[in-house]
């Protein structure tokens, strides 16, 4: 670790605060319906969509129609991601003749962007034509944060709100959040993106005739990259245009593309802790929550950051020192460019939150620093988060903080002046429940069929387990960055991978959604001495502490037998 | 129910035209406009030919050019195929391979440690940059290979040096590609 890398990670933090506040602040404008600067621009925009699609924008919802709303737009929204890949052949803008994607990874790929996940069991480069990652995948980068962003508003509303059989109109969250927040952002990132070299084309693949090997020339993939990468890092999506993601350099070809998309990534999750504070009306509860998200955060990063400088205990003749000269430490699946700082703190980053993106290659992490951004997906990406399922996952474990603080002194948990009763209980331990059991089963039968589950590992020994792990917490998580190694394009992987995306989506969104409605119609109480105050430093280590004891009670037994255990034999100079 | 339906499907079809093609097209209209080069990859022209971008890494095997780092994209540097190993630290198949190449450096500078960037591959396979280390290593090679002395091709790698972005920002790094062509250029000119 050096002084430069820890300079380079105290930068991207006071970036970030400087950032979060106002656009936080402008967020609970745009979700309180009231006026922005871009008014003047937008509102007839958002007026005409209304009009075409037959929005009542002033009728709101209650938390049963706001979900089967959201619902039935994700499954049309999917159904057409689906036939576009299955027809791109017959499509526009295919300049590599690409062939129509095959069913299991046509599903795969549609669930998996639908999602939010973006979890990739296919080499973009060649399967994918540039309308399909414009038209089938971008613009699940939108609506899918989009989406994420209205259903955490939603339960926002239902703290807030006292009586109310309400909780928004989900077709006026989505719609706002895509106009007023994501495509401004995005129209601002992705043209300092091209600044940097991101390329933003629709030619057809270059071929170059190398300067060593002219008869064997180079074809350098092309494409619509830059507008997609913005929304990509924005939206917590992650799916690269590329197979390796934001380590490709035309992803990400300098050290300051990496530093706005790591920005990109954790700005509107860490905003929202603000909007939570305006909204609910105690700024104070919006801080604490922010500050345990931070503390978790600088956590993960210290930890993959020292783990990562450190030598491999079994090479020979090899200079792994870091110096003046060389970043050192493990090197493989790292770019130059980022260095072990700037690929410590985008890995954190990507995984306290449901991103996904990588700019290196978490397969070949050490065994612990591996281990630090799976267990970052473990605990439910609550630390920002997924833009806005990061806030309404965190705001679960701040139910289930307040209710065993009550438990502690023996009164009903208040939380913000809402009484938390049995129901707002059960719906959140099932939100808690759902993530773990998915995981773990499914993780369990692929290790137990050889020709289904254990035919795809690349790495053997307690890594091969590894992978299997991260594959399914990654997809139940929605995070999608994947132990790439593992072959996940085949029939098995693909439809349980699927069907895991799509549990840890909507399983997940619907009880947020009870408790969004069930809060709402609740009176107010007003404080007495007895209450939990909720915006004090003691809230904040009451909530880590819920937190990591869920956490590791759920994951510990599952990541002892992988990276825990691969991390003491390597020491013993045992390999696989 | 139904007229929520009628919603999703309208709202899904005009937001598909607005976010799926009239944005990217709208971007790469501005990229087009504005930064013609960079939105088409910062490709390198030599006499009328394409020989690659300057951000994208090439093989490199002779003694005559400076070495780019191991690729597991394809066969090697395939911009059409990005791929890291994926290999475990804790994979035999790593280990072998770095000593392997370990082994194949030291015959020139034997004994000499050689920097973990040089024998290590990269997330992408297509990394553009060596560590400045590794690029100081491999002067003695290039230079015996192009009769040239030591100091004078140690004195083109210090001019093809980029500090931290910023100053800050990053590791420092050396070009391969742009090296090499400069390694070319100075040769065509004695």
């Amino acid at each position: 670790m050096t002084a430069n890398g820890w300079l380079q990670i105290l930068i991207f933090l006071a970036v970030l605060i400087a950032l979060m506040r106002p656009l936080g602040l402008y967020m609970a404008r745009v979700f309180e319906g009231e006026r922005t600067f871009l008014d003047p621009v937008l509102r007839p925009v958002e007026r005409t969509l209304y009009r075409l699609c037959g929005v009542k924008a002033e009728v709101e919802m209650g938390w049963r129609e706001y979900g089967v709303a959201m619902l039935l737009f994700s499954v049309v929204s999917l159904l057409l991601t689906y036939l576009i890949e299955r027809v791109q052949h017959i499509l526009p803008w295919n300049p590599q003749k690409l062939a129509g994607v095959e069913q299991a990874l046509a599903w795969n790929t549609a669930s998996s962007f639908t999602t939010n996940t973006n979890w990739q069991s296919y080499v973009p480069e060649t399967t994918m034509s540039y309308f399909t990652q414009m038209v089938g995948l971008a613009y699940h980068n939108f609506l899918s944060a989009a989406v994420g962003v209205a259903v955490a508003v939603a339960l926002v509303r239902g703290i807030a709100r006292k009586q109310s059989a309400t909780i928004g109109n989900f077709w006026v969250d989505t719609t706002r959040c895509i106009l007023y927040v994501l495509l401004p952002l995005c129209l601002v990132i992705a043209p300092l993106l091209i600044g940097q070299g991101v390329i933003q084309n629709l030619h057809p693949y270059t071929t170059a005739q190398t300067l060593e090997h002219a008869a064997t020339p180079q074809t350098i993939a092309q494409g619509p990259v830059a507008s997609q990468e913005a929304i990509k890092m924005l939206g917590t999506n992650g799916g690269g245009f590329f197979n390796t993601n934001s380590a490709h350099p035309f992803e990400n070809p300098t050290p300051f593309s990496n530093f706005l998309e790591i920005l990109a990534m954790f700005l509107i999750p860490a905003a929202l802790t603000v909007t939570l504070g305006k909204m609910s009306g105690s700024s104070g509860h919006g801080w604490a929550v922010f500050a345990c998200m931070l503390l978790l955060w600088f956590v993960g990063v210290f930890c993959i950051y020292a783990s990562e400088s450190r030598p491999h205990p079994l090479l020979h003749g090899v200079d792994q020192h870091v110096s003046a000269s060389q970043a050192g430490g493990n090197q493989e699946g790292k770019e130059v460019r980022f260095g072990i700082t700037g690929t410590a703190l985008f890995a954190a980053t990507t995984t306290d939150e449901s991103c996904g993106a990588v700019n290196g290659m978490h397969d070949s992490f050490t065994p612990l620093g591996g281990m630090v951004v799976l267990s970052n997906i473990m605990l439910g990406e609550i630390v920002f988060g997924g833009v806005g399922s990061g806030l309404y996952g965190m705001l679960v474990y701040v139910v289930l903080a307040v209710f065993i603080a009550g438990l502690m002194v023996g009164r009903t948990p208040e939380y913000l002046g809402k009484k938390i009763e049995a129901f707002d209980v059960k719906m959140a331990m099932l939100y808690v429940l759902i993530f773990p059991v998915v995981i773990l089963i499914l993780t369990a039968i692929s290790v137990l069929a050889p020709q289904m589950g254990l035919s795809s590992l690349n790495n053997n020994g307690p890594h091969g387990l590894t992978e299997i792990l991260y594959a399914f917490t990654s997809a139940a998580g929605n995070n999608g960055s994947a132990f790439a190694g593992l072959n996940a394009n085949t029939h098995w992987y693909n439809i349980t991978l699927g069907f895991t995306m799509l549990a840890g989506r909507f399983l997940m969104m619907i009880p947020m959604l009870a408790i969004a409605g069930n809060l709402a119609q609740k009176r107010s109480v007003p404080p007495s001495p007895g209450t939990f105050p909720v915006n004090s430093s003691l809230f904040t280590i009451l909530l880590t502490g819920v937190i990591l004891i869920v956490g590791a009670l759920t994951f510990f037994p599952a990541l002892s037998l992988g990276p825990i255990l691969e991390h003491l034999l390597l020491q013993h100079g045992i390999l696989f | 129910m139904t007229s929520n339906l009628k919603i999703a499907i309208r709202f899904t079809l005009i937001t598909t035209v607005l976010l799926g093609i009239i944005y990217p097209l709208l971007v790469t209209a501005f990229a087009h406009l504005t930064m013609p080069s960079k939105a088409d990859g910062q490709l390198i022209v030599r006499d009328g030919k394409v020989i690659g971008s300057e951000i994208i890494g090439q093989n490199f095997t002779g003694d005559t050019y400076f070495h780019s780092r191991p690729s597991a994209a394809g066969n090697g540097y395939d911009a059409a195929n990005s791929s890291g190993s994926n290999y475990a630290q804790s994979n035999k198949k790593l280990v072998d391979r770095i000593q392997g190449d370990v082994a194949t450096y030291q015959k020139t500078e034997p004994g000499k440690p050689v920097p973990i960037d040089l024998v290590t591959t990269s997330g992408s396979g297509l990394d553009p940059d060596i560590s400045p280390a590794a690029a100081l290593y491999q002067v003695h090679r290039v230079a015996m290979a192009r009769h040239l002395s030591d100091a004078s091709v140690e004195t083109l790698v210090q001019t093809h040096m980029q500090g931290r972005q910023f100053g800050i920002l990053g590791e420092p790094r050396v070009n391969v590609l742009e090296l090499n062509l400069a390694l070319d250029d100075a040769a065509s000119q004695h």
